[in-house]
């Protein structure tokens, strides 16, 4: 408890009592209440850090979670030959670290010695650069996909396996299709599954960094330091030794992805008592 | 719900493995194979496959052949002299970065799941005041991403002196509030009450009712959270970059991260063949580790999300 206490309070008081403070030039450090708050609210390079990663969110996250529930659907069916090859093969991308993940797919996307190059030598065709400023996005969305589908297919694919299998029984006597076995039984069965991985899918969007950090080195131009909200709290504190102000920017992001994680509990129960 | 509680008590008595497909195979109707069904899946496969199979192919190359030749097919076999290489480059510190990630995860997720498996036994089993408001905080602790803690973490620990020592990586990796909870769920469901009255009519202590009777029934999910945490502690980037300036005490990741911007830096050596050698020596253990345990994390994993 006392580690605890240590590694997860005390760095959140100590952040919220940075946020009140601010180094000035002149008179020191000095109490400046909620002032860090007012210019973080108002800075453009946070908004904009931050419409990129709402942006993110909104076509990454669904395209994720739709394609991992197609896997465990699929697997759940019994209609695959070699399921559990598919399930562990799916999956082992969540052992690769982010480093080594952002690397392999940085490489593959180069035009010099990717597989992008090599498509565009061997079709002769010139496939547009995927670490150009305007689809480096897409290439991130991209590679966190490839790491957490598997992830989230197990946590849904977990859930399937517990509903009774006499339902299913129960639905094609009563002369249902397999359609509506899924809309009817399987999908409001797993509903907390669901809502456990888009809120733990929202956290990591809300939170990008590894993989934005990593490709700076592989596409400089692509990637500037408030790419998302973390690289930029990052490079305050780093580069700028804006410690307050970092602070600040932290704690706002940390409000905005507890108050959307929650909505989104929220929602997802109601949902699932009317159901 | 009871499948899986029934499985994974099977599997503690260790009589039989708790896989995650019980029932189906017996039941009445036996849904054909499709192929179609395969074939859409085994897309979803390809891309999970391909960049795991681009990058072995890769580390067989020698840094020409790499810019030469066919991303997804072999040139000039030279993988024992990439390894060669990878493990003697600037005298050996992939070496000692492997040895740092080894002690952080040793250290790191070991302390982690001891530190779980102590306090979830202990919320499980005891009652006492303001144990509502614990559940709550711990709750909360797993919502909260360790990327927006690790900013602030640093600022205080520099304040303590801790930052570029290995304590600043291994402390905050010795706590898992994710590994809390599934701890503390799988001690209330997989410890029967008979269980414990019975050990404590035969006059067994509480220690003694803890290490003879409720550890071997927590063993998979304990195993669960050891390798949860090992990978959160062998994959993690974030922490270190932050917390180490020193390159002795660098983890694999951050090295690799060093090498491949070493080429953009002026006067910097190229060495992606090395980049990419090491990459998969890297991920090795981890995809062994997970291939071998596989029906602990399957039923673990199942058991975490399936009550939130």
């Amino acid at each position: 408890m006392a580690v605890f206490a240590l590694v997860f309070l005390a760095p959140i008081v100590y952040s919220i009592y940075l946020s009140l403070f601010r180094d000035q030039l002149v008179g020191g450090n000095a109490f400046v209440g909620l002032e860090n708050y007012q210019e973080a609210l108002s800075d453009a390079q946070f908004w904009s850090s931050f419409a990129r990663v709402a942006l993110f969110l909104v076509v990454q996250v669904p395209v994720m979670l739709f394609l991992a529930m197609l896997v465990a659907l699929a697997i759940d069916s019994a209609r695959l030959y070699g399921s559990s090859f598919f399930r562990i093969a799916i999956f082992m991308p969540y052992a690769v670290p982010a480093v080594v993940a952002t690397l392999m797919w940085g490489f593959m996307y180069g035009t010099r010695f990717g597989l992008v190059g090599n498509i565009d030598d061997a079709l002769g065709v010139d496939l547009p650069d995927p670490l150009s400023p305007s689809l480096v996005l897409a290439s991130i969305g991209n590679i966190v996909t490839w790491e957490f589908v598997g992830y989230n297919m197990l946590i849904f694919y977990a859930a399937l396996r517990v509903i009774p299998r006499e339902l299913y029984e129960a639905a094609e006597i009563d002369g249902a299709g397999q359609i509506r076995i899924i809309t009817a039984i399987k999908l409001p069965a797993i509903r907390g599954a669901m809502v456990i991985a888009t809120i733990f899918s929202i956290i990591g969007s809300f939170q990008l960094f590894n993989e934005p950090s990593i490709l700076q080195s592989l596409a400089p131009n692509a990637i500037t330091t408030d790419f998302t909200p973390n690289l930029y709290a990052y490079n305050l504190s780093f580069a700028g030794q804006q410690f307050n102000y970092s602070a600040t920017i932290a704690i706002i992001m940390g409000l905005i992805t507890m108050v959307v994680a929650y909505v989104v509990q929220l929602r997802g129960m109601r949902v699932g008592a009317q159901a | 719900m009871t499948t899986l509680s029934e499985d994974r008590a099977t599997a503690a008595a260790g009589r039989r493995p708790a896989r995650l497909r019980p029932a189906r195979r017996g039941s009445a109707d036996r849904p054909r194979r499709s192929v179609l069904l395969t074939v859409l899946t085994g897309l979803v496969l390809l891309y999970s496959v391909v960049p795991l199979v681009w990058l072995l192919i890769n580390a067989t190359k020698t840094q020409d052949d790499l810019f030469d030749s066919f991303g997804l097919w072999f040139a000039d076999f030279s993988l024992w002299n990439n390894v060669r290489d990878t493990l003697t480059y600037d005298d050996g510190v992939f070496v000692r970065w492997l040895l740092n990630t080894l002690l952080y995860v040793v250290v790191g997720a070991g302390g982690a799941t001891f530190l779980a498996v102590l306090g979830g036994y202990a919320l499980a089993r005891f009652s006492f005041p303001g144990k509502r408001a614990v559940f709550a905080v711990v709750i909360g602790a797993v919502a909260v991403p360790g990327t927006a803690l690790a900013v602030p973490t640093f600022l205080m620990f520099s304040q303590m002196g801790l930052t570029n020592t290995p304590w600043a990586v291994i402390i905050p990796s010795l706590i898992s509030p994710f590994g809390l909870y599934l701890m503390w769920n799988s001690a209330a469901e997989a410890i029967p009450e008979e269980m414990l009255e019975a050990a404590r009519m035969d006059g067994a202590g509480e220690f003694r009712t803890f290490f003879q009777v409720s550890l071997p029934l927590l063993a998979p999910g304990m195993v669960t959270v050891l390798l949860f945490t090992m990978v959160a502690t062998w994959n993690n980037y974030f922490l270190p970059l932050i917390m180490l300036r020193d390159p002795d005490w660098y983890p694999l990741t951050l090295g690799l991260n060093a090498w491949n911007s070493q080429a953009s830096t002026a006067g910097g050596e190229a060495i992606f063949n090395l980049v990419i050698t090491g990459s998969l020596l890297t991920i090795l253990p981890l995809i062994v580790a997970f291939l071998f345990l596989q029906r602990y994390w399957q039923s673990g994993l199942a058991a975490g999300s399936v009550k939130a």
